[in-house]
């Protein structure tokens, strides 16, 4: 057996983590596909309406989690520049990339639903406040850790997309304090850490599910893409070749 | 750990830090330009500009809401409790504008103090009930203060 930091180095061999995660990838799928699947339908079809809103607040079921997700992977993203930057370990770069370009498309989601959802209930799609441009930063922030990847070759690549990651952590929690510092259009947080969650168990419930599944699809999303990276990354080596060579034979 | 190692990390979370200070000073400098409207005692105690288009945000006072003779004109008052601004508006309202409920009027100052709105916008709260909840709870508060002399 081996021990914790050994079975850790193993891991963070591209490799490995290729061959473990390729089998997890199945089981994620199917769980993620699940959740995802029980939150939606038992929001969007069964949970009662919003005595003001009527229907339409039904988009936080899908507006709410990928928002979460956008915020939680920034701080992934990050975390994992932090490690590359630090450990210089390759598969850290590799996830970085991943999860800049997962959070990209999780957070051009959250605005885009809130965007229609803003229409029947503020009166309009768009509005410069605090916490709408503070995340309209953020999509920014994942497509500048995109492009400054893309920048340059090798190690500085790694390393400047790896600056800018950490730099912009500090918006995240901004964002996420945004409605209580300022005022704002967008209202404050229905679901607190500390406090009382001012949402109907009958409609807090789906929303729970719908949370976990998107966790759960978000986890599955940056296995591939990480996977994706891996390939790309390792393509002269000889395990790719021959995985390559063996799945074309 | 390996002393290099420490170096960087320490080099990581000096760039954190700093980025952190940075942001929160402009952040802090920038603090009335990052909100996204005046409260209703800010417009009377003349803290936003005459004549600039400013929003102001509140509550709508309950019976204030009054429709115009001709077309869509219609007039209300904003209050945050402290104090309450007169609005006039020529448009069609969102489906969420109610009496009682927060709202931001988008428009100029007039001489005597009436904001002269191109746009109104329906905030919405962070609280989430079925009809039916919704509608005991209204019942409830009615029998309570039926009840109270």
């Amino acid at each position: 057996m081996a021990s914790w930091p050994q079975w850790l180095h193993r891991l963070g061999s591209p490799r490995e983590f290729y061959r473990l995660s390729g089998r997890a990838l199945p089981w994620l799928a199917v769980a993620a596909a699940g959740v995802s699947m029980v939150g939606l339908v038992w929001g969007l079809a069964f949970a009662p309406p919003d005595a003001r809103q009527g229907h339409s607040f039904r988009i936080a079921y899908l507006h709410v989690p990928v928002s979460f997700l956008a915020l939680a992977g920034y701080y992934l993203m990050a975390l994992a520049g932090a490690v590359g930057l630090v450990w210089r370990v390759k598969l850290a770069h590799m996830t970085l990339r991943a999860a800049a370009r997962v959070g990209a498309a999780f957070t051009f989601v959250a605005l885009l639903t809130g965007a229609l959802w803003g229409k029947p209930t503020w009166g309009t799609y768009w509005v410069w406040d605090a916490r709408i441009t503070s995340m309209l930063i953020l999509f920014f922030l994942y497509l500048g850790v995109i492009a400054l990847g893309q920048a340059y070759r090798g190690e500085r690549a790694d390393r400047a997309a790896a600056v800018l990651a950490l730099v912009g952590t500090v918006n995240v929690p901004i964002i996420y304090k945004s409605v209580d510092w300022w005022y704002t259009l967008h209202q404050p947080a229905t679901i607190k850490l500390t406090g009382t969650t001012t949402m109907h168990p009958a409609m807090l419930h789906p929303l729970l599910v719908c949370i976990a599944g998107f966790y759960l699809f978000y986890a599955l999303l940056l296995v591939l893409h990480v996977r994706a990276e891996i390939l790309a990354g390792e393509r002269r080596t000889r395990w790719v070749r021959e995985l390559a060579l063996g799945e074309r034979g | 750990m390996h002393p290099v190692r420490r170096q960087r990390l320490l080099a990581v979370v000096l760039l954190v830090a700093g980025a952190t200070v940075a942001v929160g000073l402009l952040a802090y400098a920038l603090r009335q330009n990052l909100n996204l409207f005046y409260a209703p005692a800010q417009v009377v105690a003349g803290e936003a500009p005459a004549g600039a288009r400013i929003r102001v945000g509140g509550l709508v006072v309950p019976g204030s809401v009054e429709r115009g003779g001709e077309g869509l004109e219609v007039r209300f008052a904003l209050t945050d409790g402290a104090a309450s601004v007169p609005v006039v508006y020529r448009g069609i309202l969102p489906d969420l504008f109610a009496e009682g409920e927060a709202a931001v009027a988008a428009g100029a100052l007039a001489e005597d103090g009436t904001l002269v709105a191109d746009q109104v916008l329906a905030k919405h709260d962070e609280n989430y009930t079925p009809p039916e909840v919704a509608e005991a709870l209204k019942r409830a508060q009615e029998m309570g203060e039926a009840g109270t002399p």
